[in-house]
């Protein structure tokens, strides 16, 4: 049963909703429940080869020498694909939008880094003559030491799995080992707190297990060109992905994709279009590359572990003053969409509070494990696990309701984040509220009143502006930069209080950290923080930013072309 | 070696010639044209493929074809009568039983071997009739009121 | 290469021929074989079957119950007569797989599959195999030590009906009631004036076969059927087990579980 509040913020909507809450069957619906949905297999070809992929057994080896020649001549195989055979045979996802550096091959040549790399790809007549096949390939191997664990592979002397990034993490910016959020001094804050409370939190990988596995079919069609029928979630990517691997134009390939018997995430690394357009290419024939469930288990990329440390500085009126947040994610021996995962996380950081003092380190590890992919908010749910169950804590220790405790933490309009943007358009307390309404979970009349539209300034989770003494109008603070230009800021928010007081408590400033803006101690121009120029409050006033374009480039830096 | 094999799909009688040892996932989809029929494990375990042979629910990526000789076998191709859906695919349209569509061939067919033996299903019937087939997409919820509902038309959550 | 498929109208026939040939299986239900052949196992090159209608025959007179080991398990939930075997057919698989399912193949399935094995074992059940020129007939727990040598096919299994409400069993697993088993304990707790007498236990999944839990038999024997009179058997549960790690469950926690779900099975507070 879907319920509208519109009495919550009523104010600053125009109620025209047409579409949402109205029930709308599904435009594919009629095809799932006749059958004639078309997923990439539901098409038959005559002559249909099938390829099967040789992968690694060791998790960290060289490969001293493969000798193919008896599984090129087993009955039913047309073809052995080779590493030498791959037109371009290094790649990362994101190159796509220059971001990061190619590191991972379709085929392996020399050493292969996790359990499940791909080696060789042999066409054949069936799948079972191509499995029979594989079985005569003879490769040996000399095994290196290999690393599993995301702080292991940190430590100096750590086994290298990824010559692209020798030291086991991706590189931002060319040269930072991880991404960066500060803001406050966590240090003087965790001085102060009434309560330190410190823990570690750690996920495994998460497979999606799709009732359909990942597969593609190629098909050569007229003038060169080939079709492609795909499972991928991504048609664009994976077409413009394919096109690089096979040095070919991208008007040579026709993606047919659509419908996708489950994805989450695991079906945007063009795991098998590009090896079956090669085959294709090579055969001239339609090629099926269709990943088992074995396969898919195993070998498709999980959704990448990952390890939080949180620390939190909490005072005993329920106040979080400080959190410091360090993670690792395990993006396995590749890098994937885990770079962008990181960024995502350190976005995140610290979770929908007004916390004064925010330290997070956040890594991108190499592992010699099967890379990992995205999955269904990847980079933000794990470290919101971590963070709430950390505040589920932290409520105990103060001896706080939890929602109580959250909802006295959470932002409100005109609230300073610690990406230094004014937090505006807030409803978290309002969804607290409805919530314990709906749950019958108990809330004290305080925290049944309390507004997102209230208590909020740019000094209550701000650093202090120590150029003025309290109680003073600020002098020449400008605006934080609003990366809309202004245009589409919320119709409520208030200028900044003169004086800074929440209704609810009375609180001291904490004492003066540095200010970070002033004497900058941190990076020089490219941040982590998703603005495209420093906030210092001496600097001058914001450029107005262009447009949507520029936000999306501001997350990886500058746009190189 | 080829086998020669002749059932009953749909109503239709159909004679084919299949590898020996082909499974029949394998053999209605590849050999017959069937492409109703979903294949998701190929082990026996996730319920994708599960079709009806004499009425019983069965996972056919684990029957070996010719063990089907004679026998009339059910698809999900073969729900409908011309225009008219069935019932139960009525319902899944109806209760949103359906998201990436892969599972659903095979839940209809587990929930018509159900509804064929007992059309007055309980929902403790229901559950274990689908039981054996993994949905990844819909929490498994929406299809069990369809199923209910195709069974006791506006009935839900019987106990 | 491909698979040969050889059917055999009786059982004799199929027997002699799966001991000629190297890597031939016997077909049940085909749910463990086919996997092997979708997956081109090597191991798996010809399926040796039979239509022998002794396969699927149910004997249930009076006090002995003979199932052939092509009996599926819908066919024992069909069957009133085996109620108290219901529990245990149902747990196997989903519907589907329970119509290919038998109790033949069953007693071949690697742990952690196998539960229907475990309850024969608790019914003291014996196995008759079709080799050679005649039936013979053997303890099913002599049967389990061997099994993976040789090539056995079996005929029939029967045993002795247990006394009315004096067979239980428990299946634990994470997905109900399909899924794998963590472990499974079958029980005859049989007593005579409030005291047990000649108590079976065997588990699933706490062992490579099918395993009696013969310490605690002995430590049930004489006892009461009440939380005092179980303390015994329960400390000494796991003994005689070798649970390994597998993607199921830890031997860990197979080990730590076990001795609460026995003592649920014993004293019927298990959840329905």
């Amino acid at each position: 049963m879907l319920e509208f509040r519109k009495d919550i913020f009523a104010d600053e909507r125009d109620d025209n909703l047409l579409e949402v809450g109205q029930p709308t069957a599904r435009q594919d619906i009629l095809g799932h429940v006749t059958g004639t949905s078309p997923y990439y297999d539901d098409h038959r070809f005559g002559n249909l080869l099938h390829l099967k992929i040789l992968r690694s057994p060791h998790a960290h080896a060289r490969i001293r020498s493969i000798d193919d020649s008896a599984a090129a001549r087993a009955p039913g195989v047309k073809r052995i694909i080779r590493a030498a055979d791959v037109p371009v045979n290094l790649n990362t996802l994101l190159s796509l939008i220059q971001f990061g550096k190619d590191d991972e091959p379709s085929l392996a040549s020399d050493v292969v880094r996790y359990v499940g790399e791909p080696i060789l790809g042999i066409v054949a007549t069936s799948e079972r003559a191509a499995i029979e096949a594989m079985s005569l390939v003879r490769i040996s191997y000399d095994q290196l030491p290999a690393v599993f664990d995301v702080e292991e592979a940190l430590k100096s002397g750590a086994p290298s799995v990824n010559p692209t990034y020798p030291k086991n993490t991706f590189e931002y910016y060319g040269k930072y080992d991880h991404q960066k959020l500060r803001y406050g001094d966590v240090d003087a804050a965790f001085k102060q707190a009434d309560i330190v409370l410190e823990d570690r939190y750690q996920m495994s990988p998460i497979e999606h297990a799709p009732t359909e596995t990942n597969g593609s079919i190629t098909v050569p069609d007229t003038n060169g060109r080939f079709i492609v029928y795909t499972s991928t979630q991504a048609l664009f990517f994976s077409l413009d992905t394919s096109a690089k691997i096979n040095a070919m134009q991208s008007n040579q390939l026709h993606f047919i994709g659509g419908t996708v018997g489950g994805g989450f995430g695991g079906k945007v690394d063009t795991l098998t279009e590009p090896l079956s357009i090669l085959a294709a290419r090579l055969t001239g024939a339609p090629v099926r590359y269709r990943f088992g469930r074995h396969e898919e288990m195993q070998f498709g990329s999980p959704r990448g572990a990952e390890r939080i440390y949180v620390k939190d500085g909490i005072m005993k009126d329920g106040r979080i003053v400080a959190r410091q947040v360090r993670c690792y994610f395990d993006s396995g021996a590749y890098t994937r969409l885990s770079s962008y995962a990181v960024v995502k996380c350190t976005a995140h950081i610290p979770g929908p509070y007004t916390i004064p003092n925010v330290h997070a380190d956040v890594f991108c590890v190499f592992t010699n494990r099967t890379p990992a992919t995205a999955m269904r908010g990847f980079g933000v749910t794990a470290v919101d696990f971590a963070m709430e169950c950390h505040v589920d804590k932290g409520a105990v220790a103060v001896g706080m309701d939890p929602l109580e405790f959250r909802m006295l933490n959470m932002y409100r309009d005109g609230d300073m984040k610690a990406h230094r943007r004014q937090a505006k358009n807030c409803a978290l307390i309002e969804c607290a509220q409805v919530t314990a309404e709906k749950a019958n979970w108990p809330l004290r009349d305080e925290f049944r009143r309390m507004s997102s539209r209230q208590g909020g300034s740019l000094e209550r989770g701000g650093v202090v502006d120590r150029t003025r003494a309290p109680n003073q109008a600020p002098a020449s603070k400008p605006v934080p930069t609003d990366i809309s230009g202004g245009r589409t800021r919320a119709p409520n928010i208030a200028p900044p209080p003169v004086v800074p007081q929440r209704i609810a408590y009375e609180r001291p400033m904490p004492p003066a950290p540095e200010p970070a803006r002033a004497a900058p101690v941190q990076q020089p121009a490219p941040r982590p923080a998703p603005t495209p120029r420093p906030a210092a409050p001496a600097a001058p006033a914001p450029a107005a930013s262009t447009h949507g374009a520029a936000r999306f480039s501001s997350v990886f830096g500058t746009r190189r072309r | 070696m080829k086998t020669p094999i002749q059932f009953f799909l749909n109503g239709e009688e159909v004679a084919a010639f299949v590898e020996s040892g082909a499974n029949l996932l394998d053999t209605l989809r590849e050999t017959v044209g069937d492409l109703s029929v979903k294949g998701g494990c190929w082990q026996g375990t996730c319920g994708t493929c599960t079709v009806l042979i004499d009425g019983v629910p069965r996972v056919s990526c684990v029957t070996l074809a010719e063990t089907c000789a004679g026998k009339s076998i059910e698809t999900t191709a073969g729900l409908r009568r011309g225009p008219d859906l069935h019932p139960l695919q009525t319902a899944f349209m109806e209760h949103f039983a359906a998201q990436c569509g892969y599972c659903t061939p095979g839940m209809l067919m587990a929930a018509k071997a159900l509804l064929d033996r007992n059309p007055n299903p309980t929902r403790a019937d229901v559950i274990d009739a689908i039981c054996g087939n993994i949905c990844r997409c819909t929490g498994y919820e929406p299809i069990i009121e369809a199923v209910l509902d195709a069974a006791h038309g506006d009935a839900r959550h019987r106990a | 290469m491909t698979i040969n498929v050889k059917t055999f109208p009786r059982l004799a026939e199929a027997a002699s021929a799966l001991s000629s040939e190297r890597a031939a299986h016997f077909f049940g239900g085909g749910t463990l074989i086919m996997r092997a052949v979708n997956e081109a196992d090597p191991g798996v090159q010809t399926i040796v079957r039979s239509t022998d209608p002794v396969l699927g025959h149910i004997g249930t007179s009076s006090g002995r119950i003979e199932l052939g080991a092509g009996v599926t398990m819908a066919a024992i939930l069909a069957e009133r007569e085996l109620s108290f075997l219901h529990p245990v057919a149902r747990a196997v698989g989903g519907p589907a797989v329970r119509e290919a399912a038998t109790v033949g193949g069953n007693l071949f399935a690697r742990s952690p599959y196998g539960d229907f094995a475990a309850a024969l074992l608790a019914l003291d059940a014996t196995v008759s195999l079709a080799g050679g020129f005649t039936q013979r007939e053997q303890p099913l727990e002599e049967f389990l030590g061997h099994r993976e040598r040789g090539k056995s096919v079996i005929a029939m299994v029967a045993f002795k009906r247990p006394p009315p409400d004096s067979f239980r069993f428990a299946k634990v697993t994470r997905v109900h009631p399909k899924g794998i088993s963590v472990l499974s304990i079958s029980a005859q707790v049989p007593s005579a004036s409030g005291r047990i007498a000649g108590a079976r236990i065997a588990y699933g999944a706490m062992a490579p076969t099918p395993v009696r839990a013969k310490a605690a038999e002995r430590a049930l024997e004489g006892r009461a059927l009440d939380a005092a009179g179980i303390a015994q058997a329960l400390a000494v549960a796991a003994d005689g087990t070798a649970p390994t790690d597998d993607a199921i469950a830890s031997a860990w926690w197979r080990r730590e579980i076990l001795p609460v779900y026995l003592r649920r099975l014993l004293l019927g507070t298990a959840a329905a």
